[in-house]
């Protein structure tokens, strides 16, 4: 039996990031001494903390140092922190990153945040609904199926100017109301949990976290419009998500949460899962309804839109997993509190996933109006290395690349969208000066020409023609005339797609043009790569002032390209060379130049 | 693809596979899907035999289920390796050199992007993101994760993996 106060509270970051960075095992090795010992510890688990470049992280509580957070740690440091922290009562120094009333290096990652959608991930056991309702979960529904109708539900959601989160930021509180419109009795709820975007994890790392946030969203969302039943449409590369959702639905259940009378307030809605099969398309809601019904997920003429005709020739309202997630708060704080917050069109906050060439990598929420450079410099710690910033890629392989002298622009949906990258669903890939943005270019090209579901010419056609153009340019076999070529069938793309993959899928290429024109002239017109990264347009040589002749390039070598006699300046021969880069990795003398 | 014959019946245990798949998965709309994945976690692909099955006892006809199966690239129609090996290629991993990481391990086990070796241990895929970007590059070899990946610790990893 629990007594008042444990002598110390450990809290385990065991999300997807958490896990693949080794979290598991030091869970274990927290296991394995503690069952040693008799201590009264707490030992529990918890989705994302945010911090994901200082994975794994540990929270240990205690009465007398309040919360202090450890971040990459090692199993074999376990012994120490139970030794030190909570026998001994002093911070093991050389792990600690986040301490109360100390102002650590780390702490500006969080002090520019607003942790509003992500409140509970990193806090609460995302496993037990129990520490969901004491962080004031469920309140807002209860609200909702007491206080509130079905209209003013839609009209607190309309004031709040909550804007979709998936990417494309419609009114919320407008699509609600289209649905509510509708006549029926059969309505339907979809949650877009596909996250298909390369380089994005806001949402996986939701549902990994707080998986209730987006089941009481969607249930207030069910009763402001009519609907009796709910899918999640979550792709199949997110196990833990799916797991952590089955127990969130069983649970809510169980309390009377779910089912078809919630809080005896007559109001009925279940909620279903359904996996995805691995179809990039199937984030565009006529793809995933056609998927929910176990078709070839591709995509149909809106209008009808979903809100008339969706799943099943129902009326449907479809919404991206954080844009549910940000209900229960609205409610709870009030459309105004919400309102207070950000643009003047661009309400509330956002989630974003920071990724690449940056010092701190990991999942933000940020107020929007915050500028890229905040986000970029103040919260991500710049770009590592020593190397320069070149572009952020937002929006994924419908978005852009943001330059330079864009990046002290506002983070808003219409400010994103003048530069010719779109908001998108969050994710925030930086690249520096060792990125070939005609690479990037070809690799976005290339994901979605494989995702195209090949229902419009221009798309099917179209994609793989850019792409062709993009493969040569790479492989320095451009031509005067390319640029304006793929300019040309891009806009003629755009315009003669069904649906938003086609119709984006030229915005990388675009906007690299636009921002980067003079790295495509030089690929095609020099058949130089200024970033040194297309294999075809460099050369990896031996500076003979620095070889030692140790060999090691020579031992490395797969093809044998790199050879020497011990003790003499070695040589690689270009013809054999694949550039894999091994030899400048191994080379302790930085004799391997690349040209 | 093999010559069209005429659709015999499966050998046993496929059909038993589908068969117990198919009254599982609740019966209702939109089921083909989840059949499938069912019965593909089962057998580790998708026969042609199965598919044929799935066809009958849904009642849906051939050319959809084939259709549905060629069109999600989770569907495997040919046998993999035990061992599939899931090069995340995401934009962040892509940028942090997951190009890299793939040639090694294709060197190290000797095949193409998306081949199997010979000894029927490993395959190699490409997959478009797995969702853990602040540790790129990263690859999955089944449930285990494997992050801030260099080409040598990634032949390493694969070299020991299964041991």
């Amino acid at each position: 039996m629990a007594d008042a106060t444990p002598q110390a509270r450990v809290t385990i970051g065991l999300s997807s990031c958490g896990v693949a960075a080794g979290a598991a095992d030091v869970m274990g090795a927290f296991e394995a001494e503690l069952g040693t010992r008799s201590l009264d510890v707490e030992l529990r688990r918890t989705g994302c903390i945010g911090m994901c470049y200082n994975e794994p992280i540990v929270d240990v509580e205690t009465p007398e140092l309040g919360k202090l957070t450890y971040g990459g740690v090692e199993p074999g440091q376990v012994p120490r922190i139970i030794e030190e922290h909570i026998v001994g009562g002093k911070p093991v120094d050389d792990l600690l990153v986040r301490a109360e009333g100390r102002d650590l290096p780390d702490e500006s990652y969080y002090s520019r945040q607003v942790r509003l959608v992500l409140a509970n991930a990193g806090v609460i056991d995302p496993e037990s609904i129990d520490e969901y309702i004491a962080a004031g979960g469920y309140e807002a529904l209860a609200r909702v199926l007491t206080e509130m109708s079905p209209d003013t539900v839609v009209e607190e959601i309309k004031a709040s100017g909550l804007r979709g989160r998936g990417g494309a930021g419609f009114p919320t509180g407008m699509k609600w109301d289209l649905a509510k419109k509708q006549p029926g009795d059969l309505k339907y709820m979809i949650v877009n949990a596909d996250e298909g975007d390369p380089g994005a994890f806001m949402d996986r790392s939701i549902l990994e976290g707080d998986p209730h946030a987006v089941l009481e969203g969607l249930t207030i969302g069910a009763y402001s419009i009519g609907a009796s039943e709910g899918y999640v449409y979550v792709r199949a590369e997110y196990p833990l998500a799916v797991k952590r959702l089955r127990i969130a639905i069983a649970d809510s259940e169980e309390r009377g949460f779910l089912g078809d009378d919630i809080l005896g307030s007559g109001f009925g809605f279940r909620i279903h899962i359904k996996e995805g099969a691995g179809a990039f398309v199937c984030g565009e809601e006529t793809a995933l309804i056609a998927s929910i019904e176990g078709q070839r997920g591709m995509p149909r003429l809106r209008p009808p839109y979903p809100s008339v005709k969706g799943l099943w020739g129902k009326p449907t309202n479809n919404n991206n997993v954080e844009t549910y997630a940000n209900v229960p708060w609205i409610i709870r704080n009030g459309a105004a509190a919400y309102a207070a917050m950000g643009t003047e069109t661009s309400k509330g906050t956002k989630v974003f996933a920071l990724a690449g060439k940056i010092v701190r990598g990991g999942l933000v929420e940020v107020p929007m109006g915050i500028s890229l450079r905040e986000v970029i410099y103040d919260i991500g710690g710049g770009v590592p290395e020593g190397r320069s910033f070149k572009a952020v890629q937002m929006g994924g392989p419908s978005g852009g690349c943001i330059p330079e002298e864009h990046i002290d622009i506002r983070v808003d949906y219409e400010s994103v969208t003048k530069t010719g990258a779109i908001m998108g669903s969050g994710g925030m890939v930086v690249m520096d000066d060792t990125t070939c943005m005609v690479d990037i270019a070809r690799f976005f090209l290339a994901f979605t020409q494989d995702e195209s579901c090949g229902k419009c010419t221009f798309c099917r056609v179209g994609t793989k023609r850019m792409l062709e153009i993009l493969e040569r340019i790479c492989a320095g076999e451009g031509r005067e005339g390319d640029i304006e070529l793929l300019e040309e069938l891009g806009q003629k793309i755009v315009s003669s797609s069904l649906c938003g993959l086609g119709q984006s899928a030229p915005n990388p290429v675009l906007t690299t043009i636009k921002y980067f024109r003079d790295e495509y002239e030089a690929h095609i017109s020099e058949k130089r790569c200024p970033a040194l990264a297309c294999k075809a347009l460099i050369t990896y040589e031996i500076d003979p002032d620095k070889c030692t002749g140790c060999t090691l390039c020579a031992r490395v070598c797969p093809v044998s390209a790199a050879t020497g006699a011990k003790r003499e300046v070695h040589t690689i021969d270009k013809d054999l060379c694949t550039k894999c880069d091994a030899c400048r990795r191994a080379c302790k003398f930085d004799a391997i130049v690349v040209k | 693809m093999e010559s069209v014959s005429r659709a015999s019946e499966p050998a046993a245990d496929i059909r038993d596979i589908v068969d117990e798949v198919v009254s599982e998965v609740a019966p209702g709309k939109g089921a083909l899907i989840p059949v499938l994945q069912g019965v593909q976690s089962r057998i580790g692909y998708l026969p042609r035999e199965a598919m044929e099955r799935i066809a009958r006892r849904t009642g849906a006809p051939a050319a959809r289920v084939f259709g549905v199966a060629t069109f999600y690239s989770q569907f495997r129609l040919a046998p993999v390796g035990k061992h599939v090996i899931k090069v995340c290629h995401g934009t962040a991993c892509h940028v942090q050199g997951a190009g890299a990481v793939t040639d090694a391990i294709c060197l190290e086990l000797g095949v193409e992007p998306g081949g199997t070796t010979d000894d029927g241990k490993f395959t190699v895929e490409s997959v478009a993101c797995l969702g853990c970007c602040s540790l790129a590059p990263v690859m999955m070899i089944e449930e285990d994760t494997f992050g801030r990946l260099t080409p040598d610790e990634a032949r390493k990893i694969v070299r020991e993996y299964g041991d």
